[in-house]
């Protein structure tokens, strides 16, 4: 495995990835919560609701999320990436006590702690698998061959 | 029709097989999109390129990437459906953090990323800890 560590810009989408998930779904909840009960009778009223302000931004953020992300996996790997996903958990247990003053459980708090270490493991290791280039590959055989 | 009226707990198979439906679809969806994401490269680099749209193009023209999509919007459905018949309680600590061992599972075996003993530490605290924050 090789030492490749992301960019300060690499792990600034990262932030955005853990970011703007949680942030998009609490926009979506604070919107649909503030809007009547919808029935399925009147599915046409869901989509009025993606014009209000809370759901667009939601709406605005997950998109934001999705190209992120896609961005993360397209230079590092798959179980580098995903604890950052899971680091939007942490921010919202943060969020809702300093900034809602929220109880916060201690069962919260060991969640908290674990995923902090846990995204704390898997950042201190490199971003990416090393594979080794094809023309590497092919002289390494030539190589073999000629032995 | 009384039968199809009254509400009926789902019993332990059932409950396992809707769970590890959305677990299994999951899984499927992450990989194929990151094996996508992987086979078109760094897409900082396309942008710096071929700009924005050239970007977004590789995207789009990646049949991959519609297939990961696909798996990720049936673990959307099997979500719901679990959901109808089961506790959130039970389902989203469930699935979250069972998604995360398998995605490091597949990874290993269909991406074949080095998952090491620091990345496996990693699955297995945050799966703990996810379980504790949905409690």
């Amino acid at each position: 495995m090789s030492h490749i560590r992301p960019t300060p810009r690499q792990y600034l989408i990262l932030g955005f990835v853990a970011l703007s998930a949680p942030l998009g779904d609490s926009c979506l909840s604070r919107g649909m919560t503030s809007l009547p009960a919808i029935s399925l009778v009147h599915p046409l009223s869901l989509i009025t609701a993606v014009f209000t302000p809370w759901i667009a931004i939601g709406i605005a953020l997950l998109i934001g999320f999705f190209a992120s992300y896609l961005t993360a996996l397209s230079w590092a790997d798959l179980t580098y990436v995903l604890p950052a996903t899971a680091f939007g958990n942490v921010i919202v247990e943060l969020l809702s006590r300093f900034w809602l003053n929220e109880e916060v459980s201690w069962q919260r708090w060991l969640g908290v702690f674990l995923i902090t270490a846990g995204v704390g493991f898997v950042a201190h290791g490199p971003s990416l698998t090393e594979r080794p280039q094809p023309q590497a590959q092919a002289s390494s055989i030539a190589g073999e061959q000629l032995r | 029709m009384t039968m199809l009226s009254t509400t009926v707990q789902p019993g332990f198979w059932a409950a396992t097989g809707m769970i590890a439906a959305v677990v299994l679809c999951s899984t499927a969806g992450e990989v194929l999109t990151a094996s996508a994401m992987k086979s078109i490269g760094d897409l900082d680099e396309i942008r710096a390129r071929s700009g924005m749209t050239g970007a977004i193009l590789a995207v789009v023209t990646c049949p991959r990437f519609y297939a990961g999509v696909a798996f990720l919007a049936l673990a959307f459905f099997a979500l719901l459906f679990a959901l109808n018949h089961l506790n959130l309680g039970l389902v989203a600590p469930a699935s979250a953090s069972l998604t995360l061992v398998t995605n490091a599972i597949a990874a290993h075996f269909f991406l074949n990323e080095h998952v090491d003993r620091r990345r496996w530490t990693a699955a297995v605290l945050v799966c703990i800890g996810v379980y504790f924050l949905a409690h």
